[in-house]
């Protein structure tokens, strides 16, 4: 039995937007997410009951992402996101979910951030990413562990990476 | 780390997003007609009421004992799953009851989808709507009037089931004898309807001689 779909846009809202935020620049990102859950309302009827949600959600997002950056892929990489100030002082996480993190994020190479993406703000195991990427589950293992070691050499937070990881 | 990262609550900034991201995603929905029930939840002096409508009409009044997050799943079986909290939906259902709570309505005018009874509970239902504001009838005498005097017992199903309850006024059937009967929102909510259109009304003391 389908759960209503309002109950998906309140417990997935939030990690698509992380995902988006992470692939795309600001305003792209917003309207990935907005084009993400009208199509999934459309299919939602279709979905299998047994369906993993996320894993479903998280891969519309990527095609809708990969839409964009085909597009036009020069701007996310130049963008530079601008130090978001602090929302909830004391709580670095908000920060770094602010800005800090996509602007590191963004800095990989497409297949990391991808990764990492999907990984960390997605919650999508490697299998999973594996099938949306059409690519091994080592393949992916072996981007996402890349990303983290290169987000632990360039990111001025490795600290916080530690204590997250 | 995907986790602690997963468990990291929006930020003031996301939540912002969020809202603005949702108000379009709805408004959006609505205008491609993605959407198989809107609902918004109102205040009431009865406690919260789910409003539920259909592109057809007010499909469900759910009262707060009776599990609003419960109802909507129901509902996602019963008509569809597509079901989106939309605030700006069901204005003159919200401002009818309103307007009944504060006693300045006595008989609503909307459109109704009575989709979920079957015929025989649907044809009670609306039957249920000519019983005037203020009066009571007893399940027999609503039998009656649609024709079958003998169907009482269905007749109180029919009632119980009402999808439409205040809209549908189940709560002006008594049983023969005065005594409350049932209610979908409890026999205190039951009594304070009835008293709220008839002050007069005794409360349905009956039951205790």
């Amino acid at each position: 039995m389908q759960i209503p779909f309002e109950r998906i846009v309140q417990d997935h809202g939030l990690a698509v937007l992380r995902v988006c935020r992470a692939l795309l620049d600001e305003h792209r990102a917003q309207d990935a997410w907005s084009e993400t859950f009208l199509a999934a309302l459309k299919a939602y009827p279709d979905l299998p009951d047994d369906a993993n949600v996320q894993a479903w959600l998280v891969t519309i997002a990527h095609r809708k992402a990969i839409d964009e950056l085909r597009k036009n892929p020069s701007e996310v990489l130049a963008e530079v996101l601008p130090e978001t100030e602090v929302g909830q002082a004391g709580r670095p996480e908000a920060r770094i979910m602010d800005g800090e993190l996509w602007q590191a994020v963004k800095a990989l190479p497409q297949k990391q951030r991808f990764v990492l993406a999907y990984r960390y703000l997605g919650g999508l195991s490697y299998a999973q990413i594996s099938q949306i990427l059409s690519g091994s589950e080592a393949a992916a293992r072996r981007a996402g562990s890349d990303g983290i070691k290169n987000l632990r050499t360039h990111w001025k937070h490795a600290q916080m990476l530690e204590e997250l990881s | 780390m995907s986790e602690r990262t997963a468990a990291v609550p929006a930020t003031r900034d996301e939540e912002r997003i969020l809202a603005e991201l949702n108000k379009k995603f709805v408004h959006d929905a609505r205008s491609q007609q993605l959407i198989e029930i809107s609902y918004r939840i109102v205040d009431s002096p009865i406690g919260a009421l789910l409003l539920a409508s259909t592109e057809a009409g007010l499909v469900r009044v759910a009262f707060e004992t009776e599990g609003h997050e419960r109802i909507l799943e129901v509902l996602a079986h019963k008509v569809g799953p597509r079901i989106l909290k939309d605030d700006r939906s069901l204005d003159d259902a919200a401002r009818q009851l309103d307007q009944y709570f504060s006693g300045s309505l006595q008989e609503f005018s909307l459109p109704l989808d009575l989709r979920l009874s079957t015929e025989f509970r649907r044809q009670v239902q609306l039957e249920l709507g000519r019983i005037a504001y203020g009066r009571t009838q007893s399940y027999a005498q609503v039998a009656e009037h649609i024709g079958k005097p003998k169907a009482v017992r269905a007749v109180g199903s029919a009632c119980a089931t009402n999808p439409l309850p205040i809209v549908l006024p189940c709560h002006r059937v008594l049983r023969t004898d005065g005594s409350l009967g049932g209610y979908l929102g409890g026999l205190d909510v039951k009594t304070q309807l009835l008293k709220l259109e008839n002050p007069e009304f005794d409360g349905g003391e009956a039951t205790l001689f």
